[in-house]
This record gives C-alpha cells, sequence and structure tokens, in this order.
C-alpha cells in the first residue's frame, strides 16, 4: 500500500511539474516566469528525490 | 530582451540554484562518518543479520561488537536514537574507538536511526552538519534529525497507532524510533527497524541496553536514567554513585507503565534484558532558543535559554556557561561506566568490565575530540564508516 502511495505521489509531483513548466512557458509576465521557477525548484528536488 | 530569451535566462538562474542545493542536500545525506574502532573490537555485524527484511534499506546500521577475554553479560549501547541529540552519538562512539572489554561482551550502536542522521528538521534552520574539533583537524558529523527521513518513510497517518499496545500518538511518530519499540516485522521501516533491534537482543541474550539521549531544559525529563522496573536498583545505584563520586546531578525515573514505544517500557517488557535510557541536557532543542546554530550545538551557550531559567521555566539548570558538548558526552560515558560497574558488583558471577573508554572529568578535560583516532592513521581493518 505504501509502495503503491508513493508511486501516485511522485506521478502527481511530475504532474505538477509539467504543468507549472507549460505555464513557464505560455506567461508572458516576467514575474510570473521568476514565481514559477521558484515553484517549481523544490518540486524537482523532490522528484529526483533529493530533499 | 525578447520574451524567450528572457525565460531561458531566468531558466538558468533557477537550474543554478537547483545544483547548489541539491548538490547540498545529496551530500548531507551521504556524507561519510568514519569509525576508526578500537583495537578491542572483535567484529562488525549489520543488523539485517537478526532481521533480513532490512537488507539494503538506510536503516541496515552497524553493530560494533567487542568481546572480553573473560566471559560476563552483554550489554548494548544504543547511539543515534534522535540523532539530533549529538552527544548520546559521540559517547557511543567513545566507546567504538576506544573501549577494550577485559570481561563481558559489549555492542555498540552508532546510528540506531540511520535513516534519521540523514535529515534535518524541516523548518527548524538546523545546520546539516558539525564537527568536533580534534588534534588531527576534526570529525564531521550529519547532524540529523529525531524522526525517520520522509525519503526513506512515507506517508505519514492521520493518526500513530502504536503496534501491539494500540496507543495513539502523534503522527509524526510514526518515524520516531523511540515511540516505534517493539516494532513488527511487516510494519514501517522504523518499526521494522526496532523488531530487528529487538531480534538481536532476543538472540545475543542481552543483559543491558542503555539508549543514549538528550533532552531540552524545558522538559521535565532530564539529567536522569530513566529505568524499566527490572533495572530500578541499577539505575538507583547507578544515580547515587554518580552524583557522589563525578560531581554531576544524576536522577533517577520510573518507565510508566502506561507510555508506550519507548525503548525503556518495551525492551524490558518484549525481552529478558534491562532497559534504561539517559537524558543529557541539550539546550539546542529548547523551543525558546535563539539562533540554532553548529556552534550553540556544541557550546550549548543561549541567553534565550538561560532567561527562561531565570522565569523558572527550565527543569535544569543554565547559565551563561551553557551545556558544553564535552560536558554531556562525557555525562553519558560515567553513566554507562557506572552501569557497568555496579552490574558487575551485583553479578560477580557475569560480569561486564571495560577498559579504555574516559570518563566525565576526562573527556572535559581533554575534550571529546582528544579520544577521536585520525582515519588515516588506523588500520583498513578497524576503519568503518557510518
Amino acid at each position: 500500500m505504501e509502495v503503491i502511495i508513493t508511486i501516485i505521489y511522485y506521478c502527481l509531483v511530475g504532474f505538477v511539474s509539467a504543468l507549472l513548466i507549460y505555464n513557464l512557458v505560455k506567461t508572458k509576465e516576467w514575474q510570473k516566469e521568476i514565481l514559477t521557477i521558484i515553484v517549481l525548484i523544490p518540486f524537482v528536488l523532490r522528484l529526483f528525490m533529493l530533499k | 530582451m525578447t520574451p524567450m530569451f528572457r525565460k531561458i535566462a531566468f531558466s538558468l538562474v533557477g537550474l543554478l540554484l537547483l545544483i547548489v542545493s541539491g548538490l547540498s542536500f545529496y551530500e548531507s545525506r551521504h556524507l561519510k562518518e568514519p569509525v576508526a574502532v578500537s583495537d578491542g573490537l572483535t567484529t562488525v555485524v549489520r543488523l539485517s543479520t537478526y532481521f533480513s527484511a532490512l537488507e539494503g534499506t538506510a536503516n541496515d546500521c552497524n553493530l560494533y561488537v567487542f568481546e572480553g577475554k573473560e566471559p560476563g553479560a552483554t550489554i548494548c549501547i544504543l547511539g543515534g536514537t534522535h540523532p539530533e541529540e549529538p552527544a548520546g552519538r559521540l559517547a557511543a562512539w567513545l566507546f567504538a574507538e576506544n573501549a577494550v572489554m577485559s570481561k563481558g561482551k559489549l555492542i555498540v550502536v552508532l546510528s540506531a536511526n540511520r535513516s534519521g542522521t540523514t535529515v534535518t528538521r524541516v523548518g527548524g534552520a538546523y545546520p546539516p552538519d558539525f564537527t568536533i574539533a580534534t588534534a588531527w583537524g576534526g570529525q564531521t558529523f550529519r547532524l540529523g534529525d529525531r524522526w525517520s527521513n520522509p525519503l526513506d518513510q512515507w506517508p505519514d497517518p492521520e493518526v500513530y497507532i502504536h503496534y501491539p499496545s494500540g496507543q495513539e500518538l502523534a503522527y509524526v511518530d510514526i518515524r520516531n524510533l523511540n515511540r516505534c519499540w517493539p516494532g513488527r516485522p511487516n510494519g514501517t521501516l522504523t518499526e521494522r527497524t526496532t523488531f530487528a533491534f529487538m531480534e538481536m537482543i532476543r538472540k545475543e541474550k542481552v543483559d543491558i541496553v542503555i539508549d543514549l539521549h538528550e533532552a531540552e531544559l524545558q522538559y521535565p525529563v532530564i539529567s536522569t536514567i530513566v529505568a524499566h522496573e527490572k533495572g530500578q536498583e541499577l539505575a538507583v545505584m547507578a544515580s547515587m554513585m554518580l552524583t557522589d563520586m563525578e560531581g554531576f546531578k544524576m536522577g533517577m525515573e520510573f518507565s510508566p507503565k502506561s507510555l508506550h514505544g519507548l525503548s525503556h517500557r518495551e525492551i524490558g517488557d518484549y525481552s529478558d534484558a534491562i532497559s534504561l535510557l539517559f537524558e543529557a541536557p541539550e539546550p539546542f532543542l529548547d523551543a525558546t532558543r535563539g539562533r540554532t546554530t553548529r556552534e550553540q550545538l556544541l557550546t550549548g551557550k543561549d541567553d534565550f535559554v538561560v532567561k527562561a531559567g531565570k522565569h523558572g521555566l527550565l527543569f535544569e539548570k543554565i547559565d551563561e556557561k551553557g551545556w558544553p558538548i564535552d560536558v554531556r558526552v562525557g555525562r553519558h560515558t560515567s553513566a554507562v561506566l557506572q552501569v557497568m560497574a555496579g552490574w558487575t558488583e551485583e553479578h560477580p558471577d557475569k560480569p561486564l568490565v571495560c577498559e579504555n573508554v574516559p570518563r566525565y572529568a576526562e573527556v572535559i578535560a581533554k575534550g571529546t575530540g582528544a579520544f577521536l583516532h585520525a582515519p588515516a592513521r588506523v588500520r583498513l581493518d578497524r576503519l568503518f564508516n557510518e
């Protein structure tokens, strides 16, 4: 059960990371670009199991 | 600047931050801690020897075994149950690097919750590591946290229901090694770890288990030995002798029968061993502390905690001298040696005699680092990593 939840969790993290990258590409405001990158960092760290 | 060029520039800065922070987290998690083990070492075994399901996990820690020339009792010292209480771990380290047993058997664990050594308190601004000064340059240790790393055990439940008592505990304590005794073979990583220790204690017929800790000064269980009822006499004798002979106050308290998951309760209940838990004062853990720095961790000095003491909010004294790490480590080494001496007095047919480990006054006089040995100068078969 623990393994299944963990897999679902990492899929969610990957999905949100992909959405953030999509937003980064699409947005035209530089403030939102910075915000998106800052938000993205912990998601990627978690995806690589670093934190 | 075109939008695309700007996005690439911001992304590169983000990537740089990601690499720097990622490397820092990786290095912190994988920092090697050398152990230059004493010549009194007999063998080193992994915890998974006693419960194979632990093999390959973060908590498959080393057990350093020292057997005396003459038979006697078996004692186990657990360091690193709560890694962010470093005096417990360092005291165990002094035993691993110096102990020579002449009678009986000693089993030393330096990283009882090894997973907990690879993470620091989320939001706690903990330093990732600390260094003990030595004549050969210093040895760096991972600071760690009270709980297993969420990367190794996840997710946490809404409420942690302790096995087998059914007692409800704080959800996060499902990753607290000292709330998961006696463990179970099909439980979480932390429960499997305590189960493996219980298997070791039962198979090795351990007579005494000592779990080394530190506590915040605002916590009432401090500067004391918490004893299972089987170890009351031993703890009382050790408490009296330490207070009288070595000049530091050491209390004694009973392990509450209705508080479950703790080593001093469950090891005694689920094995033949006497279980004791030692607490030393660590201002670093106090909620009212100031800056959470390496210096504060090692000197035990903190103006805010001193002020809390002046308002009567503490259960242990503190002044401008603080609670230096050498004082805290020395308390633990002396207390362990005193328990061995008390046991031997009560059981002359099953003695425990340990030599070469410094006591309280010696650790304070020379410093903890004086008893840590340079990894570069020891034989390779005596060098291990935690």
